[in-house]
């Protein structure tokens, strides 16, 4: 729970293989180089594959912690929030189940594959509880930021199983960003195309609710 | 972008190292074979083998592009038949409610966006784009606006399902990220109209706007192939 137990000493001699993961993704590249740089989602895909990381317990453990946010999000939304609409109460219901199974599931596949799942940092949402339209909208963010990460890591997943596993995942945020944004009165599919982003802009997107 | 802790952790291999020993990640992996047991309903003998086949990068290059073909051209098919039932419901007149012909005509387009990627993709992969299908969507039409909005959400549950059925099967990252940015579309599509048409969450068997609870089922080609067969003509 405390940050000192986050940056455990024996994490520190861990390698994290991203060279290995860089070399791969230049030879898939090259592999494919009929198709590369030409296509019409182009500008998504590219930057789907300057994602880097160290395998797959870290794209997982990644996707954790955002689940992590979006469960707590969800469980103390629904005990503060004031105001919300039966349907939205039964809205806010179903994502933070949906959000606690992904979390399980997550952790599980982590364990698994011999890595040791994130610990579930402390969060601060702000002003996010304060009236419902802060709560939607905060939603909002963090539905549409979980569906461009998973669309962002997913291509760099090395196992097909876990590559399934968040294929599955990443459904089921994008049903519930468009259920959100239906509830705000906002076009549930704004692109046709759904953003893919970079490990970096996820960061931006949820930081400031990560207190430590 | 100016927040230059962020743009050092995206810049800086150690940096992004330190990040995950703040969240707690940083394993080294050497086990692989996980079972998602949540995920485990519909696993074919071809999950195994792309699991192999994604490290594999040199061999059988021209057999993983015409199987990348084959995936494009049957999404290309998909999206051929969405995009001209959206258009022949917007014709058609059957849909007055604003608000509803607002979302139809916008999912339209994003199904128009898609046939055009998925045909510029088919030629990218030296392939000839599979021809637009001859559809029959007169009878449902004519049924008026709840079924039109029954079967779109249908054919949306129908399609997001479809997607997912084939990422592992892509051999080409590149089109597996089409295909995922695609895939999440789709779903935005399918829990809305689901939403709309007063189904709730779940429904019966894959209907609702989150038909399959936290992990969405994948369906196989052979299986979409035939729901929509009815919706074509030849």
């Amino acid at each position: 729970m405390t940050s000192s137990r986050l940056v455990a000493p024996e994490l520190a001699t861990i390698e994290v293989h991203g060279l290995t993961r860089e070399a791969f993704l230049l030879r898939a590249t090259l592999a494919a180089g009929a198709t590369y740089g030409a296509m019409s989602a182009t500008p998504y895909i590219t930057r789907a594959l300057a994602q880097e990381g160290g395998g797959d317990v870290d794209i997982l453990n990644f996707a954790l912690t955002l689940e992590l946010l979006e469960a707590d999000f969800y469980t103390n939304g629904l005990k503060q929030v004031k105001g919300l609409s039966g349907d939205e109460k039964k809205l806010a219901t179903e994502l933070r189940d949906n959000e606690n199974e992904h979390v399980d599931a997550l952790t599980a596949t982590i364990e698994k594959l011999g890595g040791k799942p994130a610990n579930k940092p402390t969060f601060d949402f702000g002003g996010a509880f304060a009236s419902r339209a802060a709560f939607l909208k905060t939603a909002n963010v963090l539905e549409d930021t979980g569906v461009s990460a998973y669309n962002g890591a997913a291509p760099a997943i090395e196992s097909g199983e876990v590559l399934g596993a968040a294929g599955s995942i990443v459904q089921i945020e994008a049903r519930h960003a468009a259920l959100v944004r239906l509830a705000r009165g906002k076009e549930p599919a704004p692109l046709a195309f759904d953003k893919t982003s970079e490990m970096a802009e996820v960061l931006k997107a949820v930081m400031p609710f990560i207190k430590a | 972008m100016t927040d230059t802790a962020l743009r050092e952790l995206a810049d800086d291999p150690s940096s992004r190292k330190r990040f995950f020993k703040m969240i707690g990640g940083a394993g080294a992996v050497s086990a692989f074979g996980v079972v998602l047991a949540a995920c485990g309903d519909d696993d074919k003998k071809d999950s195994g083998s792309s699991s192999s086949g994604s490290t594999d990068t040199g061999g059988d290059a021209k057999a993983d592009n015409a199987s990348d073909l084959k995936i494009v051209n049957y999404a290309l098919t998909l999206e051929y038949l969405e995009n001209e039932f959206y258009k022949q419901v917007l014709e058609s007149g059957m849909v007055k409610d604003a608000k509803v012909g607002e979302l139809a005509k916008s999912i339209q387009e994003n199904e128009q966006e898609h046939v055009d990627a998925l045909t510029a993709t088919a030629k990218k992969l030296g392939g000839t784009p599979a021809a637009k299908p001859k559809t029959k969507f007169e009878g449902v039409i004519s049924k008026g606006p709840k079924v039109i909005l029954e079967t779109a959400a249908d054919v949306e549950n129908l399609g997001a399902a479809a997607y997912l059925g084939q990422a592992g099967l892509i051999k080409s990252k590149e089109v597996l990220a089409a295909a995922l940015a695609i895939h999440t579309v789709e779903a935005r599509h399918a829990a809305a109209l689901n939403m709309l048409v007063g189904r709730g969450f779940q429904a019966n068997k894959g209907q609702g706007s989150v038909p399959d609870g936290a992990f969405a089922k994948p369906m196989d080609m052979d299986a979409v192939l035939k729901a929509v067969a009815p919706f074509i003509a030849s």
